[in-house]
């Protein structure tokens, strides 16, 4: 038995994988890819226009976009100082409070919507004096599936940019304080341009897994449409009632995702850190 | 008194104890090895690092002082600082880089631009005013940070290792650079380095760390002609002979010949020789050194390692012995005697000061 081989493919050898692990490989992805695909095939593209573009499918849409962008608004202004925070100032815990703000990361979504009523709901921790104070209920209002989506998208965009803020040369943060910049200066114009592209990032997943809410949200906001009912959750009833819309909804939120994901990937090559060309 | 510093700081097990003064628009050069200190030294005066004993005074201003519970912040010191690495913030453009000082002080955009765009044209920089940091080679990208540090008007300027991560060339061009900032503004300068050549280019003056501590100080001369330690010796013993190179012969003002390498660029040159690759005869030598001259013994450091004579003639020369090599030749103060050097031991840099 010979082993030469002539021409192209002489050395393709060199570098392919295994068969075996190939073969393994592509049952994985047959698995990722076989859902989406049977959906497409589902899918009642006739009717597609005019199921995406009924009334509740509208609302459902639009209060989606709002509450994901409020969330994710909402993630930046909280999340980047508490980033800052973790990755920066050592206080005694500190790893015990890491674990608590990424908790709702790895936590079942459903016990999250149940922790935030424990806390903000009418018989809550919170729930009275929010009231008395501002006249504010959470449960069952649009301001709760901010919240909630909030709570769940949050240490996504932690997790990015304190990874960022560990990996950044501190000494450009020394160079910027001689040269007269205070700490927020120096903050503002110095460490925040750098981690932009994580910070873009973290938005963006933040953002995506907002706009995916659906256990917490369902549990503590309920489930009311033009109110509550995000597209997640008008999917997960139209189920029922009507599965051609439920599949139309579902399309348009895969599309976003893995329009997200893509951009996401062009995002962090782009970004990555650039060294001096020359010394 | 333009800087005074007498503190301790303790990590661990290192202590750095310092004990210094710096004239009003004085250079002072500290050399010393990796771990010496020196990078300490800096963050106590720049204000990154509290100092843990003593107290440091800028232009008559107590910036640190444990005793008194004083400390002023980074940005209240007027202390600038040129870093090893530049250190220059890749998101924004040069031009905006030496603006930043300005603009932290409150100086509107336009004005801090301005400004800025003076101090690149003063070192040949403007051309690179839109760039970004990372497409500037390591030596401009130092001026760069250079014209930063000064932008502010510092009245304390500290050089961390200016020329240490560069080429040949741009080592000589910081150099050039730095020497015509000291002409035409004197600054109260800080120079940290391991290159002794920065030092005599550039220092009035020179400390020596090792372990934490001041081990010695004075003149550059001084120091070289008389090194308290083995590494000094190593440090600071270079002979420099400045001059025009042609055909592998460097020329010096006083018309004295040196061989140098054959494949040496042509130009002004500045040659390093050490002591140690320096040998002594009583007479004429023959045959394979090709640079040899008639020298007096002016001084003499004796060690029980070595011993350092300094010679004069037409190119002054360090000479370093073993302490048996100098008994041989019965070395005296005074004593003529002929020096030989190997074209081969003898190193050439570009010369581009005035």
């Amino acid at each position: 038995m010979t082993r030469l081989r002539t021409g192209r493919n002489r050395s393709a050898g060199l570098q392919r994988p295994p068969a075996a692990i190939l073969a393994i490989a592509a049952i994985a992805i047959a698995f990722f890819a076989l859902p989406f695909i049977g959906l497409l095939w589902r899918v009642p593209w006739g009717d597609a226009w005019s199921l995406l573009t009924t009334p509740s499918s509208l609302t459902a849409l639009r209060l989606s976009i709002e509450t994901s962008l409020w969330a994710t608004a909402l993630s930046i202004v909280f999340g980047v100082p508490l980033a800052w925070v973790l990755a920066r100032y050592g206080f005694p815990g500190r790893r015990i409070v890491r674990a608590l703000c990424l908790l709702s990361l790895v936590l079942p979504p459903v016990v999250g919507g149940v922790a935030l009523f424990a806390a903000y709901g009418r018989r809550g921790l919170l729930g009275d004096s929010l009231f008395d104070w501002f006249g504010m209920r959470l449960p069952f209002s649009t301001a709760g599936v901010v919240l909630a989506q909030t709570f769940i998208a949050m240490p996504f965009l932690v997790l990015t940019v304190e990874a960022a803020l560990r990996g950044l040369d501190r000494r450009s943060e020394d160079a910027a304080r001689t040269l007269g910049a205070s700490r927020w200066y120096a903050f503002r114009r110095v460490t925040l341009p750098a981690i932009r592209p994580a910070l873009i990032a973290g938005a963006v997943l933040a953002w995506a897994r907002a706009l995916g809410e659906f256990g917490a949200t369902i549990t503590f906001a309920g489930n009311f449409p033009g109110r509550t009912q995000t597209m997640p959750l008008s999917v997960y009833l139209a189920l029922e009632s009507n599965p051609g819309q439920a599949l139309v909804l579902s399309v348009v939120m895969i599309a976003i995702s893995f329009g997200v994901l893509l951009s996401l990937r062009d995002q962090w090559l782009g970004g990555s850190t650039t060294g001096r060309s020359s010394q | 008194m333009s800087v005074e510093a007498r503190f301790t700081i303790q990590h661990d097990s290192f202590q750095l104890t310092i004990d210094m003064t710096l004239a009003d628009g004085e250079v002072l050069a500290v050399l010393g090895p990796n771990g010496s200190g020196k990078s300490t030294l800096l963050n106590a005066l720049s204000g990154l690092q509290p100092i843990d004993s003593g107290t440091i005074q800028i232009d008559g201003n107590i910036v640190d002082d444990v005793d008194r519970s004083t400390f002023v912040l980074p940005e209240h010191r007027h202390v600038g600082v040129m870093f090893q690495n530049s250190e220059l913030f890749e998101t924004m453009s040069v031009i905006d880089n030496v603006a930043f000082g300005l603009r932290a002080h409150g100086e509107n955009r336009n004005a801090a631009r301005s400004a800025a765009a003076e101090w690149l044209k003063r070192f040949s920089l403007e051309s690179f005013a839109h760039r970004r940091p990372a497409s500037l080679s390591g030596g401009q990208a130092q001026r760069v940070a250079l014209a930063r540090a000064l932008a502010t008007r510092p009245n304390l300027l500290l050089l961390d290792e200016p020329t240490s991560a560069l080429d040949v060339r741009a080592k000589a061009e910081i150099r050039r650079d730095l020497l015509q900032l000291r002409r035409e503004h004197p600054v109260t300068t800080l120079l940290v380095t391991h290159d002794p050549l920065d030092a005599f280019a550039l220092a009035d003056r020179v400390i020596v760390l090792e372990e934490g501590r001041i081990v010695q100080s004075g003149a550059l001369d001084e120091v070289a002609s008389h090194p308290q330690s083995r590494h000094i010796a190593d440090m600071v013993g270079l002979s420099l002979v400045r001059g025009e190179v042609r055909n592998g012969t460097l020329t010096t003002a006083a018309n004295a010949l040196l061989v140098v390498p054959a494949d040496t660029p042509e130009g002004p040159s500045v040659a390093s020789i050490r002591p140690a690759s320096v040998s002594l005869h009583r007479r004429q030598p023959e045959g394979s050194a090709r640079n040899a001259w008639e020298m007096a013994i002016s001084d003499l450091d004796r060690h029980p390692d070595r011993v350092r004579a300094r010679l004069t003639g037409p190119i002054p020369l360090l000479a370093e012995l073993t302490p048996a090599g100098a008994d041989a030749l019965s070395l005296a103060v005074g004593d003529t005697l002929w020096a030989s050097v190997k074209a081969s031991e003898v190193t050439v840099t570009p010369d581009l000061l005035p």
